[in-house]
């Protein structure tokens, strides 16, 4: 008894020559102190960001020498890289945070009824909505989902139930390069070939669908693909048994037991492509107008709206400016709306895998 | 193999083995269907060729013309228009990988190895979130907000660094600079590299891992000795990706520069190089004639760039697939 009571009294051995725990929170706090008092002194009046920055090139020295002068050299160089990697994604988080609440205040104040209801037709300065570039982006995706949905599913059915040799090696290759594809190009691309088959100058909705096909394929072959993957092969195995030839396997056995997968694919592909501006831009053209035919004439789209509302202001350019601003953040929500909706499928509908 | 079929055949045929005997009919249903998938299949290499072909083919006028007509009716000559576009498309996506690659292998890592269990599957998905965000949004966010906000940066810099040729010149009064855009496309990069390293870091064999932390690693060195260099390749291929992405970024840059045609290394001055796509984007709109032809041409020349630094990445992880499991 009495040799475990002088014991605590002395040093304990199995945390000797470590910093306590509270060391690395006293040091963090000591370092932004410090940054916000150099910043109020030295730089032009206290500002949250420049004292955060100051606090973190003081912390990473201190830590490091407090540390070394305890600890040692490797465990110093440990909390170094720990404070930097744990820094790494704090320095992420500012620009994800900025950028949302930025969208959110500027945009929210002609988050309106007239903005969802009105065109830009004969609209200049106030008021004026946007309505012609949903209804652009709608039909634009549209056409584009139904026609990449198909190729790509048919092509990851290949790939997975088909695929040998050379020629699928080369297409998941090729499929790979292909999301490589800047979206610019796809949209010179799709202007290219109108202006070939139809003559130059051809810029309509339908050409902006075959812009953004190029690029939605890749996505869905990867989503799909892998799902398609996973579908476990007892189930194949048990319906060949069966005497199911192969192509009713894969409609009625593998299919379904993917098909959540698939869905929530094809909805996170469609948030994907949703924001392309640049092929847009070149393919579909721009105009003030509601135009619902996709096969002539210009057609707005959402991102298009937001990037003309920026570039091309009127007079007054505060009102061009909000509306850029409440397109992008209707942009954000749908795409938000869209990944939570595929995540969800995902989830809800995800088959047992039996493990 | 066959050695195995000669034993089968030396089997006594069993009741059943003359109706199996027959060589499999494929039905027509089977054969259709196959047909259709590998048809998508080859659809998708058609596409990719065509997209290729259709653009050489509005491209060719421009590369052609004489140098005389494009002066008077485009832009100018073809490759002394192009170059200062390919050299700032080069030099600001330079910035945004020496900006964005640390910080995105520092978040991969603080995802797979530092953050707790319960957080990091959240926090790959804030991440993620990130890789959402349209990219005219970010123009809009670069250009108004960003620009503002780094514009004091670029004064200090100039003031203190400003003996470093890349800092030097008449600071911009605007921030719209290409480093701010480089910032932008670093931002835009970082969801890209970061998933792909994150899944890298994470397929480390977890003997390696727990070996060095048996001999007494710290958790750094850990990293360094068995997470790092199993993951090298990886890393590689995943920072090409993002190359690929910044090279072909058209949106955050088109908003946030006004660019002018000069070669320079000064990154925070009002004169900046602007970037292929940025051109394009910039001036489509307008373009007629020979001018169009000209734009395409140079989207070309963009798309030959990202196929190849996209086919090396691809390349590079398919060598080391076995070892790193990357795909």
């Amino acid at each position: 008894m009495s040799t475990l009571t002088s014991t605590t009294n002395k040093v304990n051995p199995l945390t000797a020559g470590q910093l306590p725990g509270f060391a690395l929170w006293v040091t963090l706090a000591g370092s932004v102190v410090i940054g916000g008092i150099i910043d109020s002194l030295v730089f032009y009046g206290f500002d949250i960001w420049t004292t955060a920055f100051l606090g973190a090139v003081i912390f990473l020295p201190v830590i490091y020498a407090v540390a070394r002068g305890v600890e040692g050299r490797r465990a110093a160089a440990d909390r170094l890289a720990t404070a930097l990697v744990s820094g790494a994604f704090l320095l992420a988080l500012l620009p994800l945070v900025s950028l949302l609440w930025e969208t959110l205040s500027n945009g929210v104040a002609r988050f309106d009824a007239t903005f969802f209801t009105w065109s830009m037709r004969n609209v200049i300065g106030d008021g004026g909505g946007a309505i012609h570039a949903l209804y652009g982006t709608l039909i634009v995706t549209g056409i584009a989902t139904l026609i990449s949905v198909p190729i790509g599913l048919m092509t990851a059915i290949y790939l997975v139930e088909y695929g040998r040799g050379p020629l699928a090696r080369g297409i998941t290759f090729f499929v790979d390069v292909m999301t490589g594809i800047p979206s610019i190009v796809a949209g010179l691309f799709a202007y290219a070939l109108m202006a070939i088959v139809f003559g130059p100058g051809t810029v309509n909705g339908f050409s902006g669908s075959i812009a953004l096909t190029v690029l939605m394929i890749p996505i869905v072959v990867r989503a799909t693909e892998e799902l398609l993957r996973i579908v476990p092969n007892e189930l194949r195995e048990a319906s060949y048994a069966l005497g199911v030839p192969k192509w009713r396997t894969i409609l009625s056995v593998v299919l379904p037991t993917a098909l959540s997968g698939i869905v929530s694919g094809i909805i996170l592909s469609i948030a994907r492509i949703i924001g392309e501006t640049a092929p847009l831009m070149i393919a579909a053209g721009f105009t003030n107008s509601i135009n619902t035919n996709p096969f002539a004439n210009p057609m707005m789209t959402l991102p298009v709206f937001v990037y003309d509302q920026y570039a091309h202001p009127g007079i007054e350019r505060v009102f061009y400016n909000e509306r850029a601003w409440t397109g992008a953040l209707t942009l954000i929500a749908l795409v938000m709306v869209l990944n939570l909706l595929g995540r969800f499928i995902a989830k809800r509908f995800a088959p047992q895998t039996g493990r | 193999m066959a050695t195995v079929t000669q034993s089968t055949q030396e089997v006594t045929p069993s009741p059943g083995s003359e109706r199996a005997a027959p060589p499999p009919r494929r039905r027509i249903g089977d054969r259709v269907f196959s047909g259709v998938a590998t048809g998508s299949g080859i659809t998708i290499l058609v596409i990719l060729v065509a997209v290729a072909g259709f653009l050489l083919m509005q491209a060719f006028p421009a590369l052609t013309t004489s140098p005389d007509v494009l002066e008077e009716q485009g832009y100018g000559e073809f490759w002394s228009w192009i170059l200062p576009f390919a050299w700032g498309t080069v030099w600001a996506s330079f910035w945004a990988l020496l900006l964005g690659v640390p910080v995105a292998i520092g978040i991969a890592l603080f995802i797979s190895h530092y953050a707790p269990r319960r957080l990091a599957s959240g926090l790959g998905y804030v991440i993620d979130l990130l890789a959402a965000v349209p990219s005219v949004v970010f123009g809009l966010w670069g250009s108004i907000v960003l620009a503002t906000a780094v514009q004091p940066l670029w004064m200090w810099l100039n003031e203190y660094f400003g003996w470093i040729p890349f800092f030097a010149g008449q600071v911009s009064g605007t921030g719209r600079t290409l480093l701010t855009a480089s910032i932008v496309l670093a931002v835009m990069i970082l969801p890209i590299i970061t998933s792909l390293c994150r899944e890298i870091f994470l397929q480390t064999p977890v003997l390696h891992e727990e070996a060095a932390l048996a001999l007494g690693a710290t958790r750094w060195e850990m990293v360094k000795m068995s997470v790092l260099p199993f993951a090298r390749a990886g890393i590689i291929s995943s920072v090409m990706l993002g190359l690929g992405r910044a090279l072909g970024e058209t949106m955050a840059v088109a908003m946030v520069l006004s660019g002018a045609p000069v070669i320079t290394v000064e990154v925070l001055t009002s004169q900046n190089p602007n970037t292929i796509a940025a051109v394009i984007a910039q001036n489509f709109a307008e373009a007629y004639g020979l001018k169009t032809n000209q734009l395409i041409a140079g989207g070309l020349v963009l798309f030959a760039i990202t196929l190849l630094v996209n086919m090396g990445a691809r390349l590079i992880v398919s060598r080391y697939k076995e070892f790193s499991g990357a795909n």
